[in-house]
């Protein structure tokens, strides 16, 4: 799972988050600091729609939860609920670690985060039609040429090709994080291949398992249409005549990290699980291999990147692809979600201006704010930076999962001033921004609650409209003081609970 | 279903099928090695290796228990036990959700014990591979695992395509296998024709039966007197031991002919000749006219047959071109 954040160990005493109605043990490790709290407004000060939830917690005997969470990880190992850890050797099924207290946006919170998050995919669509085509938005200089000719995920090869209904991003991740006032604003999207959906539609089940009576006390809103919105989805963006669509997912084979999600979402779609060598192609159309013959091929949802998808387009050494893929594409007989080349919108230079690009197609202000982000191409911002690297988080632009990443307050000098040569070697590669200090959640850790670092993914789905499920992946950096919520670098994930009002 | 589905399926089955084989074979030969026999062990070891087909990666050096070790733990090894296991797991991994829960869980388990003896449960084990201990009953474990993974296959998994997909690949197996077994035991079983069998003959063709799970059924049948050609007659055409040529052909057919119903494949003409054919020979032969002519290439002939269905199953369901299949 790709999409880490940092934000700086700030140096301001802890104080007890300790209020008259809850001194209780459990609580005696929740220590606040700057960052914004979804359960404190403050010391004294609940946020209203966490009261229900401590209340519960409150009456349930001591090491009630602790037993609750036992029973909710032996559910995920029976299912085999995992992700592979990279490596062939035996152990490297691993179950993903979860936390049992749920995450909650009230009904007006979520009401932005949904309008925003339809203004920005609707826009970045738009973009990403415009620039494969006439490229308005490059003419006028509201986006530089370089920036989107530079990208490694420009596709060349998309330049003037019919997408059908003009949807390039039909799946997008936008990751989320609060910032001290409490606002979300995004971090990054992820137009390419975003994951974790299963995760979030399991902690729905298992939380509905082992907390029945809060779920009614708190009534969130459902989540588990997602699937069927994704088949709709991709239903409705098959090739004209073509009725009756047969939709297959096509995963890159049990070796993948996330070949439980493929497979999950495969089943509980009641479409094919393909790989690679399950397609073949014959006069621009895709077929799939069965025991009773070939089987035309309508619309695939791929979770193969770009470069390995066709061998014969991209990349020639994979094996994972679909030789001849992208001809049957561009013949407009197979559809794919995602597009092609879609990465060059979540490119993290681009991220810059993707506000303008929001005020160019739709004459909107955003709705979600940016991080500020400093183009290092540019001398004044590079200047900046680079004498305030101490300050700063460094990322490369093309990378993902907190790779590529210098974090300016935890750096050594040596670090830094690698940094600066690479800056300096390759500015294009690198953007700045300041240190986030992202919000906190309240997590079990073993029978008390104490805050850890959150991130929220929504997922979008754009097809003949635009649905978003309420809520989506929380991430959580279990690990105490850690900011980073990848599962691989012991990052796990929470129920998230949006509110009905 | 998907090609690669069914390839999956019918390469687990057949995995689980010869690790089964591979295991009897060891166990029934470390058991002779017990008795005084007429013939040597030199010549025993090296006739259960042309029984497993003369596998490249196993050698024999003299030493039963290294050449027992390698077939069953060696993983370098591609003939031994522990392979076989592992590549039918590996197999049904990329089929998950096309097989039951149960069926998961029991080859998961045996893959465990026989690949990480270190965890509970699992101290003879890893004392066997150690070498400290015998074997025996390390393989009568396996067996065990193996017959639950094929008894929770056949009540637990819908029977259909996939199910007569696993089916195929295991009486294939077996068909080969057992025309195999009588072409090791071929030169032995008719060179002691002379004289009746007593004391070491005896123990050698019991060998040769309970090599195919058959004595017990044997003795049923003819009772306990082991004569050559009723050996070869119970292990090439009974019609009703699970274990006879002529059961595995039979079964096998009856899955191919479920397969074509439900696939509706039209160029099945050459698979179904194939096949039909071997069940007939087999069928309506009788173990005199086979016996009285060339025996060795009459079983060499049948596992040809056997080669040439699997390779016409995978021409028509799973590695067919695309040509012809847009033709038709």
């Amino acid at each position: 799972m790709e999409g880490a954040s940092i934000s700086a160990i700030l140096k301001t005493p802890m104080q007890p988050a300790q209020t008259r109605q809850f001194e209780r043990a459990a609580l005696k490790n929740y220590l606040l600091d700057q960052a914004y709290d979804e359960m404190f407004a403050g010391p004294e000060d609940l946020h209203p729609h966490y009261q229900s939830l401590l209340e519960h917690f409150a009456s349930l005997p001591e090491d009630e939860l602790r037993r609750r969470k036992q029973a909710a990880d032996l559910s995920f190992l029976n299912q085999g609920i995992t992700f592979t850890v990279y490596g062939r050797e035996e152990g490297t099924e691993q179950i993903f670690p979860y936390d049992p207290i749920p995450r909650i946006i009230t009904a007006a919170e979520w009401a932005t985060v949904e309008r925003g998050l339809t203004q920005r995919i609707t826009a970045l669509n738009l973009f990403l039609k415009d620039i494969y085509n006439e490229g308005r938005i490059l003419k006028e200089g509201i986006v530089p040429r370089e920036i989107v000719y530079s990208c490694k995920h420009f596709r060349r090869q998309m330049v003037g090709l019919q997408v059908p209904r003009n949807v390039y991003v039909a799946v997008c991740g936008t990751d989320l994080i609060r910032m001290q006032n409490g606002e979300f604003v995004v971090l990054e999207d992820n137009l390419r291949v975003p994951s974790g959906v299963s995760y979030m539609l399991t902690n729905r089940r298992v939380m509905k398992r082992i907390f029945p009576q809060l779920f009614r006390m708190y009534n969130p809103r459902p989540i588990e249409q997602y699937t069927q919105l994704l088949l709709s989805t991709l239903r409705s963006l098959a090739p004209e005549g073509r009725p009756d669509p047969n939709i297959v997912l096509l995963s890159p084979g049990v070796f993948n990290s996330a070949y439980f999600e493929h497979a999950f979402l495969a089943r509980q779609m009641g479409i094919e699980l393909v790989e690679g060598r399950d397609l073949a192609t014959h006069d621009n159309v895709i077929y799939m291999r069965t025991t009773s013959g070939l089987r035309r091929v309508d619309v695939i949802y791929r979770r193969v990147d770009d470069d390995f998808i066709d061998p014969m387009a991209f990349r020639k050494d994979s094996i994972l692809g679909v030789a001849g893929l992208f001809n049957a594409y561009r013949a407009g007989n197979v559809t794919l979600a995602n597009a092609f080349g879609t990465g060059v919108a979540d490119d993290k230079a681009l991220y810059a201006y993707v506000p303008s690009i929001i005020k160019y197609y739709l004459s909107e202000e955003p709705i979600l704010q940016n991080v500020k982000t400093y183009l290092l191409t540019e001398p004044k911002s590079r200047q900046h930076v680079l004498q305030n690297l101490d300050k700063l988080v460094v990322k490369a632009v093309g990378e993902s999962g907190g790779y590529g990443m210098l974090i300016g307050p935890q750096s050594t000098k040596a670090q830094r001033e690698e940094f600066a040569q690479k800056i300096q070697a390759d500015p294009r590669n690198y953007i700045a921004q300041p240190t986030i200090s992202f919000s906190r959640a309240p997590c079990l850790i073993g029978d008390e609650l104490e805050p850890r670092h959150v991130d929220l993914r929504p997922y979008i789905l754009y097809g003949d409209k635009v649905n978003i499920v309420p809520g989506g992946l929380t991430r959580v950096a279990l690990k105490q003081g850690s900011l980073v919520v990848n599962s691989s670098q012991g990052g796990g994930s929470k129920d998230t609970w949006v509110l009905n009002q | 279903m998907l090609s690669r589905v069914a390839d999956s399926l019918y390469w687990m089955s057949r995995y689980v099928e010869r690790a089964e084989h591979t295991t009897r074979l060891l166990d029934v030969n470390l058991n002779l090695m017990l008795d005084e026999s007429a013939t040597s062990a030199d010549h025993r070891w090296l006739r259960m290796l042309h029984a497993l087909g003369k596998p490249k990666s196993a050698e024999w050096t003299g030493d039963p228990y290294a050449l027992t070790q390698s077939l069953i733990f060696d993983k370098g090894n591609k003939a031994s036990i522990l392979s076989y296991i592992i590549s039918a797991r590996e197999n049904s991994r990329h089929v998950r959700e096309q097989i039951s829960t149960e069926q998961w869980h029991l080859l998961n388990s045996l893959y465990l014990k026989v690949t990480r003896p270190e965890l509970p449960g699992g101290s003879y084990a890893e004392s066997v591979m150690a070498g400290s201990e015998q074997p025996t009953e390390f393989l009568q474990q396996v067996m065990e695992g193996v017959h639950q993974f094929q008894g929770v296959s056949d009540s637990t998994m819908s029977h259909g395509e996939g199910w007569q997909f696993i089916q195929v690949g295991r009486y294939i197996e077996r068909a080969s296998a057992t025309a195999l077994l009588l072409e090791a035991y071929h030169e032995d079983l008719w060179s002691l024709n002379e004289h009746v069998a007593e004391g070491t003959e005896y123990l050698e063709w019991m060998g040769l039966l309970r090599s195919a799970t058959a004595f017990e059924a044997y003795c049923k049948v003819y009772t306990a007197d082991l004569t050559p050609d009723r050996i070869f007659e119970f292990l090439l055409l009974d019609e009703e031991f699970p274990h006879s040529l002529r059961f595995s052909i039979d079964s096998l057919q009856r899955a191919l002919e479920a397969i074509d119903n439900e696939s509706g494949k039209s160029r099945a003409e050459p698979l179904r000749r194939l096949a039909g054919r071997l069940q007939a020979t087999l069928s309506y032969s009788s173990v005199e006219e086979i016996v009285s002519g060339d025996v060795i290439a009459y079983l060499r002939g049948i596992q040809i047959e056997c080669y040439a269905i699997h390779e016409a199953i995978y021409n028509l369901y799973i590695d067919y071109s695309v040509q012809a299949a847009l033709a038709g």
